[in-house]
């Protein structure tokens, strides 16, 4: 009885706030265009019975599908988040990996607080640090002024709405879950292996090459998916630091919605969204599960 | 020790300034006299008046302490619950919908989320306003609260809870005098999350709020979208003030209790 009770409550809750708003999106991403103005046709008439059940499966169409695929501007915006997303997480990696070496590799006593410096930028609000950007990357800006008094520009670079601040947005918010993945394997390495491979003649350049790197793979893929899946539904970073060129899904179904008021349109650009995602969320799965067998 | 060289500590410098300095600049500038934010014309606390004068965001930030409070409380129990429907509830039917239901809104994009939760509200006929964005927040921050609950009730020793139940303990007793002193600080750190999640939120929040309840995020966002305004700067250091006086507290006491816990052990030992 207890059990049941504690199964139920969070089960029921789930479902009615989870799964339903989706079945809800996919029936309206199905039906017939309509500005913000419900019920979207086909509606379910249960009182019809079999008969009502069958007109609305058969009213169902993939009118908004089409109009996708028609569009170029949604395939240019999947793709374009998918580019921007691949980029930054390849950045991420490079600007995250010596971070977590150093850590890794720092006296055992520093360790905490270093952990405890990685973590404290996630604990402040995302917001404020992609704001802490635009004073930054602005015409006017710190970096532009700081160029331009050492004497390596003129004039001020355009970095604030380019594709550029959003690199830098993704990179920087992001960091940290690249860091802390990649500094738990780089963390339990033994140095013995290290000192083996420099022992048969290695150099210490190809024993990190050849020991190192592939000892902290799992880490690496962990971080790469950890700031891959977030970054391509990105909604705030385009639209605080990426200029009217900038196209991400994730901007784009925001538009759709508030400003063109296209919700049937607006949730079939979610279908397709949550589709390009669920190939990177297997490939995770997948690589979580082999690791844990290995891990046995 | 040994490969602590100058690569590792040029990386670690660079990295952290790479963190810290846009907060720091942040920081600097809220207290700048002038109005143009880049532009440096002597120290001012000005803007932190304007902003304790502005009724507005007073009365944003009110709600979001609200919505958040109320929605990390409700997902701390609701997680924990579900927790332990998935480590200790068996079997049951519907078991891998269940659990695909933990994880898939943690990767799932908040636009997307959004969205589904505010056709559910229209399509229900609930008007928007605060219950639906504690409604939402509970919805996805108990998932962060399972995970976390969840990989603490895996890792316990379940055998300390048959013996209190062998000693004659109900369930219930046995949940609440073992069980639950064991899990605390996983629940605690789940609240923790999920109160942060929770006012860090503007996407979701933007999807299910009604006119009348702006949380702080959105009134943010709006102040930043239409130009850099030195108020927010104002209200930027306060947030990072609180939150590094927050975790650096809780990073002691938690220092302290393992060290009082340590001296206990030797005590013991000793006798």
């Amino acid at each position: 009885m207890r059990r049941l009770f504690l199964i139920a409550v969070p089960y029921l809750w789930l479902l009615a706030l989870f799964l339903v708003p989706f079945l809800i999106v996919l029936k309206i991403s199905l039906s017939d265009p309509a500005i913000a103005r419900p019920p979207y046709t086909p509606t379910l008439d249960i009182a019809l019975g079999w008969q009502g059940l069958k007109d609305f499966f058969s009213q169902l169409d993939f009118e908004n599908f089409t109009f996708l695929t028609e569009d170029a501007l949604y395939w240019k915006a999947y793709l374009s988040s998918l580019k921007i997303a691949v980029v930054s997480t390849l950045i991420t990696l490079l600007v995250g990996f010596p971070i977590a070496y150093g850590m890794a590799k720092a006296p055992t006593e520093w360790r905490p607080t270093l952990m405890m410096l990685v973590i404290l930028p996630f604990w402040t609000s995302f917001l404020i640090r992609i704001y802490a950007w635009m004073g930054i990357l602005s015409n006017e800006g710190y970096l532009n002024q700081i160029l331009m008094w050492s004497g390596l520009t003129d004039e001020p670079l355009k970095l604030l709405n380019t594709n550029i601040a959003v690199y830098i947005g993704i990179v920087y918010t992001y960091l940290p879950f690249m860091i802390l993945p990649i500094y738990a394997t780089l963390e339990k390495l033994d140095d013995s292996l290290l000192e083996a491979a420099e022992d048969l003649g290695c150099s210490r350049l190809s024993a990190f090459w050849l020991v190192t790197m592939p000892l902290s793979k799992p880490g690496i893929i962990a971080g790469c998916f950890l700031v891959f899946i977030p970054a391509i539904g990105e909604f705030v970073i385009p639209s605080l630091l990426g200029g009217s060129q900038t196209l991400m899904i994730g901007k784009v179904l925001w538009e759709e919605f508030f400003s063109n008021r296209d919700w049937p349109v607006a949730s079939a650009v979610a279908v397709v969204l949550l589709l390009v995602l669920v190939i990177p969320i297997i490939l995770f799965q997948r690589n979580e599960q082999k690791q844990r067998e290995e891990g046995l | 020790m040994r490969r602590f060289t100058w690569f590792n500590a040029t990386a670690l410098t660079l990295g952290f300034a790479f963190l810290y300095l846009p907060m720091l600049i942040l920081i600097i500038y809220s207290f700048n006299e002038s109005r143009l934010v880049t532009v440096w014309a002597g120290f001012s606390t000005k803007w932190y008046g304007e902003l304790l004068q502005n009724q507005a965001f007073l009365n944003a930030a009110w709600v979001t302490l609200k919505v958040a409070v109320i929605s990390s409380s409700l997902a701390a129990v609701l997680g924990t619950m579900a927790a332990y429907a998935m480590v200790r509830g068996g079997r049951f039917r519907g078991r891998t919908l269940f659990s695909g239901m933990i994880y898939a809104p943690l990767v799932m994009p908040e636009v997307i989320t959004g969205l589904s939760l505010l056709l559910l509200f229209i399509a229900i006929g609930m008007d928007r306003g605060v219950t639906t964005i504690v409604l939402a927040h509970t919805t996805f921050s108990m998932c962060y609260v399972s995970v976390v609950v969840s990989s603490r009730l895996a890792t316990f020793d379940r055998s300390l809870e048959e013996a209190a139940l062998d000693l004659g303990c109900t369930p219930f007793d046995a949940f609440r005098s073992v069980t639950l002193p064991i899990i605390a600080p996983a629940v605690v750190s789940g609240w923790l999350l999920a109160f942060t999640l929770s006012l860090d939120d503007l996407v979701i929040a933007s999807f299910t709020s009604g006119p009348s309840s702006t949380t702080l995020p959105i009134k943010i966002y709006s102040a930043v979208r239409l130009g850099v305004s030195p108020e927010i700067n104002a209200l930027s250091t306060i947030m990072i003030l609180i939150v590094t006086v927050g975790v650096i507290a809780a990073s002691l006491v938690s220092k302290r209790s393992i060290a009082l816990q340590k001296a206990d052990e030797q005590k013991a030992l000793q006798q």
